[in-house]
């Protein structure tokens, strides 16, 4: 089965006709050009994948495209619409915070839906899981500033690095979160 | 990955009667599990009746007290709910120890209770499984064990449901709201899911067609002083060895009420009834408490390689209860 889907992805509409089968990540790659998220496990496991859809970070594998008519998509490519690199990359750059790249587009992407998620106060595992905050249900979660090495491991495990470049991936948005 | 028809259905009922017509169908949420289970081949749905956008996304009062989860809400919007937090902070806290940012993103609330109970054999179609090909045998029972049940468990079935969600949600006593080809029912939430019996390719009470339109916490209280505790391999992004949902009233040193549920244990999240029951009106100390844990798990029958998960459970259960009573007294 075949049908017609529009997606805007960083910034430009494009309307495609796909087998309804086809993932998100499958259209951007394969369909668009657009090799920005990569193809990692293809399980929603690895996060290479991960894109902001309609403002929230995904796992772009797991995404029926035709599910998702009419949205947004930003990939860390869109992250520099004119060369200009976002302040994550420059980070991640700044701190050597990646080894052979492959996961890195999926790591700037997940980290920058990440600091939005902590500026809107949501709580993580880190924040929420101590019984000393019972009756509080925990604060509010930490704003970019307050994310300490503990947050932004918990926040980020859904990015695999098989490089182990965690050591600089946590201080590189860590900076960026300070910006 | 097989191919399907798809559909986006404009109302409840509509959903409910594509569905109805199509044996083989199936509803999508947010995905994160049935597309993965497609591309291994597990799922096999030739409709998919799109409900994402079709019940409520929100979290809500309700007059007597209690709140309503509409069946869409992502799971990060419901962990992140001031009232959820304030009211009920293991829900939140459950929710928040599983899976990743990016995933509690996509996943709903439904469909978190309803992603399929399982094991690594069930995923993988080159090994007998009689939840997926029933009747087939299977492999988990001689094969790696770590992970399974220990509690309920069947000669044809040691899977374990890995929602944490769905364990702050059986000691909550939420109940679940469905719409279905026989019209609405009310199930509460420590009887949606099935132990394994003969029959464990069925997780759920649910009929074919049959749509989660909303989850309903009950008030209590005292749920305001409640904590969620995973055990698990890996300090984030892995399912629990076993994990505790718990809520306690104390009054001058005595329980007045209680609740608890385990994860990790069982084919469904387990609610400790025995325990709750030794734990109400005695001591609110570590030797009841481990009383309690222990009259919970007289009747486990563990599997050599997962038979640590009997003193786990109990050691968890124990924490849980102390860390909520103020510690060792």
């Amino acid at each position: 089965m075949e049908v017609e889907v529009d997606i805007r992805v960083d910034g430009t509409p494009h309307r495609l006709t796909v087998d309804v089968r086809t993932t998100l990540l499958d259209a951007l790659r394969e369909r668009l050009g657009n090799t920005s998220a990569k193809k990692g496990c293809d399980h929603g496991q690895c996060g290479a994948c991960t894109v902001l859809l309609d403002g929230r970070r995904v796992n772009s594998c797991l995404v029926l495209a035709v599910a998702h008519d009419g949205a947004e998509v930003v990939t860390a490519a869109g992250l520099a619409p004119d060369g200009e690199l976002h302040p994550m990359q420059h980070a991640f750059i700044r701190h050597d915070a990646f080894q052979c790249g492959y996961c890195t587009p999926g790591q700037v992407v997940s980290a920058v839906g990440m600091l939005r998620e902590a500026e809107a106060g949501w709580p993580s595992a880190v924040t929420a899981g101590q019984p000393a905050g019972v009756g509080s249900g925990g604060g509010d979660g930490p704003t970019g500033a307050m994310l300490t090495d503990d947050e932004v491991r918990e926040r980020m495990s859904g990015n695999l690095c098989r490089c182990a470049a965690y050591a600089n991936i946590v201080p590189a948005i860590q900076e960026a979160a300070r910006r | 990955m097989r191919t399907f028809r798809y559909e986006r259905a404009g109302t409840v009922s509509g959903a409910v009667a594509l569905l109805a017509e199509a044996p083989h169908g199936a509803f999508l949420g947010g995905g994160t599990n049935l597309v993965d289970l497609m591309k291994l081949d597990v799922a096999r749905p030739d409709l998919l009746v799109d409900v994402r956008r079709l019940t409520s996304d929100r979290v809500e009062e309700l007059p007597e007290g209690g709140v309503r989860i509409g069946a869409a809400t992502p799971n990060s919007d419901l962990a992140a709910d001031p009232l959820i937090r304030r009211r009920y902070p293991m829900l939140s806290q459950a929710l928040l120890s599983g899976a990743s940012g990016q995933l509690r993103n996509l996943a709903t609330t439904a469909g978190n209770l309803l992603q399929r109970t399982r094991c690594p054999y069930f995923q993988n179609v080159t090994t007998p499984c009689n939840k997926r090909e029933p009747g087939t045998g299977c492999s988990a029972i001689q094969g790696h064990q770590r992970d399974l049940a220990i509690l309920g468990t069947s000669p044809e079935c040691v899977a374990t449901h890995p929602s944490d969600l769905a364990v702050a949600l059986a000691a909550l006593d939420a109940v679940v709201r469905t719409v279905g080809p026989d019209g609405e029912r009310v199930i509460p939430m420590t009887e949606l899911h099935r132990l394994p019996g003969p029959e464990p390719q069925r997780d759920t009470v649910l009929q074919h067609g049959e749509l989660i339109t909303a989850i309903d916490l009950p008030p209590l209280p005292f749920a305001a002083r409640s904590h969620f505790r995973k055990v698990r391999d890996r300090a984030s992004y892995a399912f629990a060895l076993v994990a505790v949902a718990a809520a306690i009233d104390v009054a001058d040193g005595v329980v007045r009420d209680v609740r608890v549920a385990l994860g990790g244990v069982a084919h469904k999240p387990w609610r400790a009834a025995k325990a709750e029951e030794l734990l109400r009106g005695g001591p609110a100390d570590a030797e009841r408490f481990r009383q309690a844990a222990e009259a919970e798990l007289a009747d486990v029958r563990p599997l050599p390689g997962n038979a640590f998960k009997v003193p786990l459970a109990r050691n968890t259960m124990v924490r849980t209860l102390l860390d909520l009573t103020g510690g060792l007294r």
